[in-house]
């Protein structure tokens, strides 16, 4: 539809200048002038990444020469005592994000699914808007909604039903007295992460060609079997870096984790203690840390945070981008 | 007759194999609709709930006086933060998309996007960090630093948001603008820049729907406030929304209680009003320019 754009800038005009040599001039000045302001402004953008990875690693400096890499595998915080350890924020970080990821990636791509492929027109106009409204709503609001709402849920009803049912598998254990657990921490992570897969993967299945799916049909496939044959291998890359992207978001999530987390220090087997991240402990500490050892730690757990995220970021962008590769050569 | 394998006259229904995928398909096809519907319910659950606890505590008064009755000082320090944020970030992202669409090469867009997808992927503590490390540590809490920490979550929404809607302006507006041999700064300013006003103010609207719930990076650089009056001085730590209903939250007393869920529901009515504004305000610019 929109044709390539130039980025020599207009032709040059030999001759018959009308307008006259000043204006020219200014001309020139002013193009000069709208070129530098942009070209600065993306400079800008560039070099802030560059700056706060700088920013948050100095900040932690102190923390950093003191612990070094031990850091990571150190499981007692004890900011009375000075003593400062990742350990447990860090499996908090991993084991509460995969286990949402479990949850939300499945029910995500199902609705992406559903909106490219299965629901009529008129329903797909509605659905559609209304799962990505579920983004908009503030992490505050959903954990202060989780806390009240949910975690009352989980732990009277939820928690018990799995503790029954699969009590036998370590990870269900017994649930405790308050709803604040891992586990109500990993299903508002779900809900977090939900609409991010599912309008990302509801873009990718749109793109697949129509004349595919309709020569799986013609060959006999059932609706399931265009899907599994055709849709998802020709999209598993998208899919796979939409959901990369879904993780990040929910290893880096403080505020509504930090709420129904229970800010717990132990490492349990069980998801229905209590336990913390990365994210939240920074969260949740760094208003009230007084000594600079502490504060220096907090950003030591954002320097982690942003190794952790950056890594997810990138991984998710080089897989997108061998996908946009692929669906280039099929074209 | 025999040779056929089969028999002719049987009628043509779906038996064994067939049968199976058939109903197999149908299941996966009603799994898919019941995620569907279990999101939306969800958000109606959500949504339901912050309206029903909420509603109780609306009132006229709760939303112009200052504690302890009401959230005016926190309304008002929310609005000055994300005004100035959009101040700033709403001119860097312009500029930022029409670099990218008008002037850079390859490799620069690249590089350029590349990094506002990353900027746009921080974790939003992260920034909180940066800019407590830049404009609070040894000096104090500001509004101003709030501004500069959400302005950097909406600078990417802002510039890739922006990008997409220049590339949707048709290229003979631009072809057509040379042949008359006006300069390049004049074509941006008056051909592309009002053919785009309605894609950019979608953008806009949709960062300031994103940073005006943002809690993480005020919680680190502007949280220590009393939220009795009003605030006007961006110099000091401002009162604002997202970070009073987390400490109302956290604080945990029933009237607090009762305050954050007002909170909420006036915070995620101006969330949701902006953003279903903004998508109604895109599909209807989509329209006027595919057309």
């Amino acid at each position: 539809m929109s044709a390539p754009i130039s980025t020599t800038g207009p032709p040059q005009v030999a001759g018959r200048a009308r307008p006259g040599e000043r204006r020219k001039q200014f001309d020139r000045a002013a193009d000069g002038l709208l070129f530098g302001v942009c070209a600065l402004a993306a400079l800008l953008g560039v070099v802030l990444m560059l700056v706060i990875a700088y920013q948050v690693v100095h900040g932690a400096a102190p923390a950093i020469s003191a612990f070094g890499l031990g850091f990571l595998f150190e499981t007692t915080w004890q900011p009375n005592f000075g003593v400062f350890g990742a350990g447990s924020m860090l499996l908090g970080t991993i084991v509460s994000s995969f286990v949402a990821l479990a949850i939300g990636a499945p029910i995500a791509i199902s609705i992406g699914l559903y909106l490219s492929l299965l629901a009529p027109a008129g329903v797909r106009g509605m659905i559609g808007p209304l799962v990505e409204m579920l983004a908009a709503i503030p992490s505050v609001i959903l954990g202060f909604w989780g806390i009240l709402i949910l975690a009352p849920f989980v732990q009277g009803t939820l928690e018990p039903w799995l503790h029954d049912t699969l009590g036998f598998i370590p990870i269900f254990g017994a649930p405790e007295t308050t709803g604040a657990s891992v586990f109500t921490a990993s299903l508002i992570l779900t809900i977090m992460i939900v609409p991010i897969i599912a309008s990302i993967s509801r873009d990718l299945f749109l793109a697949v060609p129509r004349d595919v799916q309709d020569g799986a049909s013609a060959l006999g496939a059932t609706r399931w079997e265009v899907i599994r044959g055709v849709v998802l291998p020709s999209t598993s890359s998208g899919v796979v870096a939409a959901s990369l992207l879904g993780l990040g978001r929910a290893l880096g999530e403080a505020i509504a984790v930090t709420q129904v987390i229970g800010a717990g220090a132990a490492i349990n087997a069980s998801l229905f203690k209590t336990g913390d991240t990365l994210a939240s402990r920074i969260a949740s500490q760094f208003p009230g840390a007084i000594t600079e050892m502490h504060k220096a730690s907090l950003f030591y757990l954002g320097v982690i945070l942003l190794v952790i995220g950056l890594i997810s970021n990138l991984a998710a962008q080089w897989i997108g981008r061998r996908f946009d590769y692929r669906r280039m050569a099929t074209k | 007759m025999t040779e056929l394998g089969f028999d002719p006259a049987a009628p043509l229904t779906a038996s064994g194999n067939l049968r199976r995928r058939r109903a197999f398909s149908r299941i996966a096809e009603l799994g898919a609709t019941a995620a569907a519907f279990f999101a939306v319910g969800v958000l109606a659950i959500v949504i339901y709930s912050v309206a029903a606890r909420g509603a109780g505590a609306l009132s006229f008064e709760f939303l112009v006086t200052g504690a302890p009755t009401g959230i005016a000082p926190a309304l008002v320090g929310t609005g000055l933060i994300v005004g100035v944020a959009t101040a700033i970030a709403m001119p860097l992202g312009v500029l930022t998309a029409l670099f990218l669409t008008e002037f850079a090469g390859e490799r620069m867009i690249r590089l350029s996007k590349l990094t506002l997808d990353l900027i746009n992927g921080l974790p939003s503590i992260i920034i909180g960090l940066f800019v407590f490390g830049l404009l609070v540590d040894h000096h104090k809490q500001s509004g101003f630093a709030g501004s500069v920490a959400l302005a950097i979550i909406m600078l990417p929404l802002v510039a890739r948001g922006t990008q997409e809607v220049l590339l949707l302006v048709p290229g003979n507006l631009r072809e057509g603008a040379d042949a008359l041999g006006v300069s390049r700064w004049r074509t941006v300013l008056t051909v592309i820049l009002p053919s785009a006003l309605g894609g950019i103010l979608t953008a806009t609207v949709l960062a300031v729907a994103r940073a005006a719930g943002e809690t993480a990076p005020l919680i680190l650089v502007s949280s220590v406030f009393d939220g009795k009056e009003v605030l006007f001085k961006m110099s000091e730590a401002m009162p604002n929304v997202p970070v009073r209903i987390f400490q109302l939250s956290e604080e945990g007393n029933p009237e607090g209680i009762a305050q954050a869920w007002g909170m909420s529901l006036v915070l995620i009515t101006i969330i949701l009003l902006a953003s279903v504004g903004a998508r109604a305000m895109h599909a209807r610019s989509r329209r006027k320019m595919s057309s």
